[in-house]
C-alpha cells in the first residue's frame, strides 16, 4: 500500500470535510475534532461518490454520529454512511469505499487504494 | 322491445348524478367491490367538485384543485362515466332510463344522487341579469363578472350559504348587504342572542346587516343598478342581487316516475335509502327521510355508504340511515360560529347556561336535559375552542360534570375533554365516519404516527376540523401504551427545540461543541447540528461561516447555495418585492449567460438560475454583488420572500402602496434565521393578487390601513391564513409581525411552519393576538428589541464570504486539484442545459467520478 501525500492541516475544516484527487478518484476526507479533545483529532476519508444519488456529494454532508457509528449523512437524501465501514445504515447492501488515512508532520497522506472493510472495522 | 334492447347500453348499477355524494357513493361502492358494471350520468359537462370550499375559487384556488377526482380515475375503477348526459325520464317498470340525447341505459339497481337547486323567492323583477344565484362553479363566474360591472352588492338570505356569499361579495370589493326575513341571522343554527352577537360581528368587519325584512320587489335604482322594496316601506339600492335563501331537493325524476315525494319536495326514502320503488335508491340532497332534507355533506356520505353496503353485501348489509347529527363549527366573514344540537332548548324542561363577554365578542350558551347530566345543545359565537369537547359530550351522551358552566367559563382550567375518557364508538371524523374504536385498532395494528393513521383511516381528510381532536387521541392513546411521545430533537439532545434555546440564552453558550458536551451526548447528527446553528444564528447573527459554525450547516447554508440532485448548485438572488430594474435584470442575463445557467422564474417572484458549479459560486456572486445584488436565502430557514401585486401606484383599484410595503417588509426581516423558511406578501387591495393569506404573515391593504393574516401555507399542507388584526398603521404592523416571528423562532419545534406551530399552539389564534396585540406575557417589547437588534446586524453573507479569503478556500472541488468534477453534465433542452441522466452520461462514455476539466463543461 502507497502513501500518497494530498494536502496540509491547513486546507480542511474541522469537523467538516473536504473533496481531495487521489490516484484519479475522488476522496471526502473529514476531520472529527471536538473542541475539548485537546489533541488533533481524527481523520476519515471515504468515497466522495453518494451512490443513493448518483453524485459526488458525500464531502458536503454533516458529520455525526448513530448510536456509537461515527457517520456522515448525505446532503441529498439524508442516508447515513459509516466514516469506518463505509456501509449505508439505511440500505446495507449500499457501501463506500474506505481510504486508509494518516497525519504526518502537519501532512495528511492518504492511501491509493481503498482498504477492505472488515480490516477497518476491526 | 328486442329492438330496444340491442340500443340500450346495460348497467347493474346506474347512477344519476356526479355531486360530492355521487362521487363518495362510487368510491365506497368500489371499495367494497370492484366487480359489478357501473354506469353513471352526469348531466354537467364536468366531474364532482368540492363545493364545501367552492368560495376558495374567489381567493384563487384553481379549479382543477376543487375537482373530487379524475376521468382517468373513472377509468382505472372501470366505471363508465357520462358526462354532459342528461337525464329525461325514468321508467321504473321496465328499468329503463331515457336520456335527452336519445340514449337509454338499463338497470338492475338505480342510484338517484341528483342534488338539489338554490330557491330563488317568487319576488317580481328576480329574473333580472344581475340577479343570481350562489350554488355551481357557473354561478360563481357569473357572479364574477357582475361584480366587476357593480359597486354594490346584497344577498338575500342570512342562513350559513348566505354568509359565505355575503363574504365572496366582499372579496369581490363590493360594498355587501345581507338581507334576512327572520328577525335575526342563522335562525336554524343560533339562538337570538347568537344571532345578534354575529350580526353585530360582521358589521364590524363591514358587511351590514338588515334583519326582519321581507322584500318585495325588485325595482329599477336610481343611484344604483336595482332598487329592493321591503314590507316596511324602506329601500335599499344595489347593483347585484345574490339569492341565498335555501335549497329545494331535485326531485323532477323522481315525480315524473311516480316515486312517492314528499309535500314540500324531496323523494322519500326510508332507512335503507330506498325509495318507494325497491330497485330505486335515493341519497343526498335529492332524498326526504323522515320529512328531513340534509343541506350538509356529510349525512349525504352517510347515505352514501348506507346504499354501497347495501348493493354488495345485499342480505348481509348491516349499514342503515338513522339521521345526522347537524352541528356545525365553521367560521363566517372571520367570526367563529358553533353549533350543536338543540340551540333554541326545546327540549321541554331543558335548561340553559349561558356566558357573554361583550368585550371581547364572546357568546356561549349551554342547553342540559332536566336532570343536569346530559348536553343537549350548544351555541358558540367568536370563540369555538370549546367546540370538539362539547360536541363529544353531546353526541356520546356523556355525563356533565357537577358544574357544566365550567365548560363554558374562560380560563376556568381543564376544560379540553381528555381523549381517553371516550367511548370508542365516538365519531371523531363526521366526514368519513371514523369513531375512536377505528383510530386505536390502527394502533393496535402497528400505525404510530399521525400522518399514517390520518393516511390509513382517512380521519381528518375531509374538512379537517377534528385535527386538533385527532391528534390529542392519537397522542393519548400511544401514551396509554406506553410509547413515548417525544419532543426530543434528536438521540443526542434530550431537549426540544425551545428548551435548547431557553439552555443557550440562560447559559451564554456560543458554540455547539460547548452545548453538546454540557448538554448533550455522541457527536451530534444532520437534524441537532443545524437545528443549533439556526438557533444560535437567532440568538448572536454571527456570520453562519464563522469558523466554529461552519460544521453545523446544511450544504444549501455553508455554501450558500441550492444543491439539486447533480451535485450542481442553483443562485437566487433578492428581489425585493419582485421590483428590479431593466439594467439589474441585464445583469442577471448576463451572469446566466456567461455561465451558461438554466433560468427558471420562481413562485416568489424572483430569477432562479440553475447550473453552477461549486468552484463559480465566488465568481458569479461577484458579478452580481458588484451589480448591487444580495443573498436571497434561498437556501436557508430563514425569509425566502415578501411576494407583491403592483398596488396603488399603477393598479386602477390598488389602495395603498403595496410594493414598497413590500420591499420595506423584504429589507426588515432578510436574513432573520427561523424554525423553518417564512414566506410572505402584501395585496394592494382586497383582490389579493399577492395570495397573501396563503403566506406565513400576509398583508391587505384597506382603504385605513393593513389587515394582517397569519400563517398561512401553500405548498403540501395549504392552509388558509388567519385574520390577525385589520387596519392597522404601518408602525402597529411592523411591530406586530417583529413580535409574531420572533415569539414564533423562540417557540416553535424545528423544521415546522408558522402553519403548523399555530395549530400546536394552545389556545391558538386567540392566544397569540392575546401575547401579541394584549402583551398578556409581558415580553412584547422584548421581542421587538430583539429583532431589531437582529435587523441592526443583518450583513449580505455573500458579500462577507466574498471578503473573507478563508471562506472562499472551501469553494472548491478538490482542495489538492483545481478539476472539476467531471459527473456534472448537461444536455441542451428547449435551448437551455439540463443535467444529463445517468443513461446519457454512459453514453458519452464518461468515467466516474473523475475526468479531466475540459471546454465544454464550462461553456
Amino acid at each position: 500500500m502507497s502513501f500518497q501525500e494530498i494536502c496540509s492541516l491547513d486546507d480542511l475544516v474541522e469537523n467538516s470535510g473536504v473533496c481531495v484527487l487521489v490516484a484519479e478518484q475522488q476522496v471526502a476526507l473529514f476531520w472529527l475534532r471536538p473542541d475539548d479533545s485537546g489533541g488533533t483529532g481524527e481523520l476519515f476519508a471515504v468515497g466522495n461518490f453518494d451512490p443513493v444519488g448518483g453524485a459526488n456529494v458525500l464531502s458536503r454532508g454533516i458529520l455525526g454520529s448513530v448510536g456509537d457509528k461515527l457517520v456522515v449523512a448525505s446532503p441529498l437524501y439524508k442516508q447515513h454512511f459509516c466514516l469506518r465501514t463505509g456501509q449505508c445504515l439505511q440500505d446495507p447492501s449500499l457501501s463506500v469505499p474506505v481510504y486508509p488515512v494518516m497525519l504526518s508532520h502537519h501532512k495528511v497522506l492518504i492511501g491509493s487504494q481503498p482498504v477492505a472493510v472488515d480490516a477497518v472495522a476491526a | 322491445m328486442q329492438q330496444t334492447f340491442q340500443d340500450t347500453v346495460k348497467a347493474q348499477i346506474l347512477v344519476i348524478g356526479n355531486g360530492m355524494v355521487g362521487h363518495h357513493f362510487i368510491e365506497q361502492l368500489r371499495q367494497r367491490d370492484a366487480g359489478c358494471s357501473v354506469t353513471v350520468l352526469c348531466g354537467e359537462p364536468q366531474l364532482a367538485y368540492d363545493r364545501v370550499y367552492l368560495s376558495s375559487y374567489f381567493t384563487g384556488t384553481p379549479f382543477s384543485e376543487l375537482l373530487m377526482s379524475t376521468e382517468q380515475w373513472y377509468q382505472e375503477q372501470q366505471v363508465d362515466l357520462q358526462l354532459n348526459c342528461w337525464v329525461e325520464r325514468i321508467v321504473p317498470t321496465e328499468r329503463l332510463v331515457y336520456c335527452r340525447d336519445g340514449r337509454v341505459f338499463s338497470y338492475e339497481k338505480l342510484v338517484l344522487a341528483t342534488g338539489s337547486y338554490p330557491f330563488v323567492p317568487p319576488i317580481p323583477g328576480n329574473d333580472q341579469p344581475h340577479c343570481l344565484v350562489y350554488r355551481t362553479l357557473q354561478d360563481l363566474q357569473n357572479i364574477e363578472a357582475s361584480a366587476a360591472q357593480s359597486k354594490v352588492g346584497v344577498v338575500i338570505g342570512g342562513g350559513l350559504l348566505g354568509l359565505e356569499a355575503a363574504n365572496a361579495l366582499k372579496q369581490l370589493g363590493l360594498e355587501t348587504h345581507v338581507v334576512e326575513f327572520a328577525p335575526q341571522l342563522m335562525a336554524v343554527q343560533l339562538d337570538q342572542a347568537g344571532g345578534a352577537l354575529l350580526a353585530q360581528k360582521i358589521q364590524q368587519l363591514g358587511v351590514t346587516v338588515h334583519t326582519g325584512k321581507a322584500t318585495q320587489a325588485i325595482a329599477p335604482g336610481t343611484q344604483y343598478r336595482y332598487q329592493l322594496q321591503f314590507a316596511d316601506g324602506s329601500r335599499l339600492e344595489t347593483d347585484l342581487v345574490l339569492f341565498s335563501a335555501g335549497i329545494r331537493p331535485y326531485d323532477q325524476l323522481g315525480r315524473s316516475s311516480g316515486l312517492v315525494v314528499g309535500e314540500r319536495g324531496g323523494i322519500v326514502i326510508n332507512d335503507l335509502c330506498q325509495t318507494s320503488d325497491p330497485s330505486i335508491y335515493a341519497i343526498g340532497e335529492c332524498a326526504l327521510w323522515q320529512q328531513k332534507i340534509f343541506g350538509l355533506v356529510a349525512p349525504g356520505y352517510q347515505m352514501a355508504r348506507v346504499v354501497a353496503d347495501r348493493l354488495v353485501n345485499q342480505q348481509q348489509a348491516t349499514l342503515t340511515f338513522s339521521g345526522a347529527d347537524m352541528s356545525t363549527k365553521l367560521k363566517l366573514l372571520g367570526v367563529e360560529v358553533g353549533s350543536i344540537g338543540d340551540t333554541h332548548a326545546r327540549t321541554p324542561g331543558a335548561m340553559s347556561y349561558l356566558f357573554t363577554d361583550p368585550k371581547a365578542g364572546h357568546y356561549k350558551k349551554l342547553v342540559v336535559s332536566p336532570n343536569g347530566k346530559k348536553l343537549l345543545g350548544a351555541v358558540l359565537v367568536g370563540d369555538t375552542s370549546g367546540y370538539d369537547t362539547l360536541l363529544q359530550y353531546a353526541l356520546n351522551e356523556m355525563p356533565l360534570p357537577a358544574n357544566p358552566e365550567q365548560l363554558i367559563l374562560p380560563a376556568s382550567g381543564q376544560t379540553a375533554l381528555p381523549a381517553l375518557v371516550l367511548p370508542d364508538s365516538a365519531t371523531i371524523c363526521s366526514c368519513h365516519n371514523v369513531a375512536k374504536g377505528d383510530i386505536v385498532g390502527a394502533i393496535g395494528a402497528g400505525v404510530c404516527d399521525l400522518a399514517s393513521i390520518k393516511h390509513c383511516t382517512k380521519a381528518a381528510t375531509g374538512c379537517g376540523g377534528c385535527s386538533a381532536l385527532l391528534k390529542s387521541v392519537v397522542d393519548e392513546e400511544l401514551k396509554a401504551r406506553g410509547v413515548e411521545v417525544s419532543n426530543h430533537l434528536c438521540e443526542h439532545f434530550a431537549y426540544s427545540r425551545q428548551e435548547l434555546l431557553h439552555l443557550i440564552q440562560v447559559e451564554g453558550l456560543t458554540t455547539f461543541y460547548q452545548i453538546l458536551s454540557q448538554h448533550g451526548k455522541g457527536h451530534g447528527c444532520e437534524i441537532c447540528k443545524p437545528t443549533i446553528g439556526s438557533l444560535l444564528a437567532s440568538v448572536y447573527n454571527e456570520y453562519v461561516l464563522k469558523k466554529p459554525h461552519v460544521g453545523l450547516q446544511d450544504t444549501n447554508d455553508t455554501f450558500l447555495a441550492n444543491m439539486q440532485k447533480d451535485g450542481s448548485y442553483s443562485i437566487v438572488p433578492r428581489i425585493a418585492g419582485g421590483e428590479i430594474t431593466a439594467d439589474k435584470l441585464i445583469v442577471i442575463g448576463q451572469v446566466a449567460k456567461d455561465f451558461n445557467l438554466y433560468c427558471k422564474i420562481t413562485g416568489g417572484q424572483r430569477i432562479d438560475l440553475f447550473g453552477a458549479r461549486l468552484e463559480q459560486l465566488p465568481q458569479i456572486w461577484r458579478l452580481l454583488v458588484d451589480a448591487g445584488f444580495e443573498t436571497g436565502h434561498a437556501y436557508g430557514k430563514s425569509l425566502r420572500t415578501v411576494k407583491s401585486c403592483v398596488g396603488s401606484t399603477w393598479c386602477r383599484y390598488g389602495v395603498q402602496d403595496s410594493v414598497g410595503q413590500a420591499i420595506a417588509i423584504e429589507n426588515r426581516y432578510k436574513g432573520l434565521r427561523a424554525p423553518h423558511k417564512i414566506k410572505m406578501a402584501v395585496s394592494g387591495c382586497t383582490r389579493e393578487c399577492a395570495e397573501a393569506q396563503s403566506k406565513d404573515i400576509g398583508i391587505i391593504a384597506t382603504e385605513r390601513g393593513w389587515n394582517l393574516y397569519v400563517c398561512g401555507n401553500g405548498g403540501m399542507r395549504p392552509r388558509h391564513a388567519d385574520l390577525f388584526a385589520t387596519d392597522l398603521d404601518t408602525n402597529t404592523l411592523i411591530s406586530y409581525i417583529d413580535r409574531i416571528l420572533m415569539f414564533y423562532i423562540k417557540t416553535a419545534d424545528r423544521l415546522t411552519r408558522t402553519s403548523v406551530w399555530l395549530e400546536k399552539l394552545d389556545g391558538g389564534l386567540a392566544y397569540l393576538q392575546d401575547v401579541v396585540i394584549n402583551d398578556s406575557l409581558g415580553i412584547a417589547a422584548e421581542l421587538e428589541a430583539q429583532m431589531q437588534r437582529l435587523a441592526g446586524t443583518y450583513a449580505c453573507e455573500w458579500k462577507a464570504t466574498l471578503d473573507d479569503p478563508q471562506a472562499l478556500k472551501r469553494f472548491r472541488h478538490f482542495v489538492n486539484s483545481d478539476k472539476a468534477d467531471s459527473n456534472i453534465l448537461f444536455v441542451e433542452e428547449r435551448a437551455q442545459i439540463r443535467p444529463a441522466t445517468a443513461e446519457e452520461k454512459q453514453q458519452f462514455q464518461l468515467q466516474i467520478p473523475v475526468k479531466n476539466l475540459t471546454e465544454e463543461s464550462i461553456a
